[in-house]
């Protein structure tokens, strides 16, 4: 089955620039803060958020740990070059290790955890020190997926490109010009050496995302999608991927007892008054 | 043409003049959401802004007085058209030298609340529509903070005979066929709609929708279709403006900005449904008494 994620660069970068510029200027603020990892979605939120509000008005923070690849923290600097935003660099190695020296047996995946949350608390705070907003950098394969750190990468006050797939993300950063060495490396959260989105996911974002496509955007059923061509297991682990994760997607439920409750009959939008 | 046309610059019907030709301005605004003076201010301005470039009509768009996502802001924003509301008040005087379609929260005496559009001129309220058609699925949740108008009707202008519509009652065919019968000849329609379907298309898929769908309206009706859309963002939606203008030949007469604040003026000749149907007598030959009929037929069936 033919599935086209083609998306119009020039009217996602219209809106998605549009976006970014309404949610800090409506509330009283002029200037963005992103972790820029050197991979492509970081790499693309900072672009847009450049373009949005000027370059002086970004700053990109690259927060490395010791075992990072030094081609991220090299790609983040060709970002940094090229669309003129500020940087500032501070290795994390000293924070985290604290942590994980902890317990020594400590899996990779709770490492990554605390890597990820020590450099959501750098975001906030430098949103403080540069008197802007945190802008977020996950694509909507990641949070459909849950493949996100809660309170960690997927932390901030706006998120411009929640809404592409990782392969729309590509054709939109090859549009505004961000450089083909970060468009084209296999995707990594980089928490540990050899690290793979695709690698630990078990499927490709060319493969998943048309899936995706088919079941969130199309309202394909999973049996829908077999018949489509996808394979039952695929279809299945994605699915469940997608149940499992909601509570990524969602601020805490708020146990009701009174007659109004924050989450259910409180209801105004972030922007209200504004 | 006839010889009064040619005395009084204008054509006669129900025993008065109308203008041959109606400058329409678009004012595709953004708006700060349940902020109702700040927005009061700007409508002020571009109204005075579109006088200077002529125009007879000036068309906000759906909600223009309040925004659009307001859920628990409803009843705080919520305000009568008529001339001891401190905000309309203001409106009805700028109506005195153009005419106007706002859109606001209408709180009627039983204190239920409507999405609606009022037409205002020479100071008093000509006419206004409730929102009949209630998006209440997907992104939408009018249904649940709102109540649905009830009625679908045209009324008389300076400049003949009209219809306004607010966004979903357009999306479905059977409110601007109604306005068709009831007279009206130039439909006015008022949106705030979010933009939606990123493809490859120019294009987002909800503005491709609601431009063919006017377009056919105005080749349908052999009428004029007007369309004022907001601009701006309310959290994550974003609103694409693109006015449009299409004439009883569907022809697009005039074109807002996408994404962007606007005050597009467009000169309707309304000369020109004469000329369409003269060439294309749909409206003569609709058969309203079958559509009644079988109407009446299928809703019987169905219950």
């Amino acid at each position: 089955m033919n599935v086209d994620l083609t998306i119009n660069p020039d009217l996602a970068r219209k809106i998605l620039t549009g976006f970014i510029k309404s949610e800090i200027t409506r509330v009283g603020f002029s200037r963005a803060v992103v972790n820029l990892s050197g991979g492509l979605d970081s790499s693309l939120s900072c672009a847009l958020a450049a373009e949005a509000l000027g370059p002086e008005n970004v700053l990109a923070l690259c927060l490395p740990y010791r075992t990072s690849s030094p081609e991220s923290l090299e790609h983040a600097q060709m970002v940094i070059e090229q669309f003129k935003v500020r940087s500032e660099t501070i290795d994390i190695t000293d924070m985290v290790d604290p942590f994980i020296r902890r317990d020594p047996q400590m899996p990779d995946i709770r490492k990554g955890n605390i890597m990820a949350r020590a450099r959501m608390v750098l975001l906030y705070d430098q949103t403080e020190v540069f008197n802007g907003l945190a802008v977020g950098t996950s694509n909507k394969t990641e949070i459909l997926l849950g493949y996100s750190t809660l309170w960690g990468d997927s932390a901030a006050a706006m998120n411009p490109i929640g809404d592409l797939y990782k392969t729309q993300v590509r054709q939109l950063a090859r549009a505004m010009g961000i450089p083909s060495a970060i468009i084209d490396k296999p995707p990594s959260a980089d928490l540990w050496a050899g690290q793979t989105d695709e690698g630990e996911l078990g499927f490709t974002y060319e493969e998943v995302d048309k899936l995706l496509y088919l079941l969130v955007d199309q309202r394909y059923s999973p049996q829908e999608c077999v018949e489509a061509g996808f394979a039952g297991h695929f279809v299945e682990k994605v699915v469940n991927r997608i149940r499992r994760s909601q509570f990524k997607r969602m601020l805490p439920p708020i146990a009701k007892v009174s007659n109004r409750t924050v989450g259910y009959d409180f209801l105004y939008l972030r922007d209200w008054g504004t | 043409m006839p010889l009064h046309q040619q005395w009084f610059g204008g054509f006669v019907f129900g025993g008065k003049i109308h203008p041959m030709q109606l400058n329409l301005a678009l004012a595709q605004i953004n708006t700060t959401l349940g902020d109702v003076q700040a927005n009061l201010d700007k409508h002020l301005s571009l109204i005075a802004e579109a006088q200077k470039g002529d125009a007879d009509l000036v068309i906000f768009p759906e909600l223009s007085l309040t925004g659009y996502v307001l859920q628990d802001l409803v009843p705080t924003v919520s305000h009568r058209s008529t001339n001891d509301d401190l905000v309309f008040k203001q409106l009805l005087k700028a109506s005195q030298d153009v005419d106007l379609v706002v859109g606001f929260v209408d709180e009627d005496s039983r204190h239920r609340f409507y999405i609606a559009s009022a037409y205002l001129s020479g100071g008093e309220v000509l006419h206004v529509h409730h929102k009949v058609y209630l998006p209440t699925y997907g992104l939408f949740d009018e249904g649940r903070f709102f109540a649905w108008g009830d009625s679908v009707r045209a009324f008389d202008t300076r400049f003949g005979r009209m219809g306004i519509l607010i966004c979903e009652d357009f999306w479905h065919a059977s409110p601007p066929y109604l306005l068709w019968l009831d007279g009206a000849d130039v439909l006015l329609f008022a949106s705030a709609s979010p933009g939606r379907g990123l493809n490859d298309s120019e294009k987002l898929e909800s503005a491709r929708w609601v431009e063919n769908v006017n377009r056919s309206y105005a080749n349908l009706f052999t009428c004029f279709v007007a369309h004022s859309n907001r601009v701006g963002y309310e959290d994550g939606l974003n609103f694409w403006g693109g006015a449009t203008v299409f004439d009883p030949n569907g022809e697009r007469v005039a074109q807002g900005p996408y994404f962007e604040e606007a005050l597009t003026i467009a000169t309707l000749d309304l000369n020109q449904l004469h000329r369409t149907r003269a060439r294309l007598p749909l409206l003569r030959d609709e058969r309203t008494a079958l559509v009644q009929r079988e109407l009446a037929r299928i809703i019987a069936n169905e219950r």
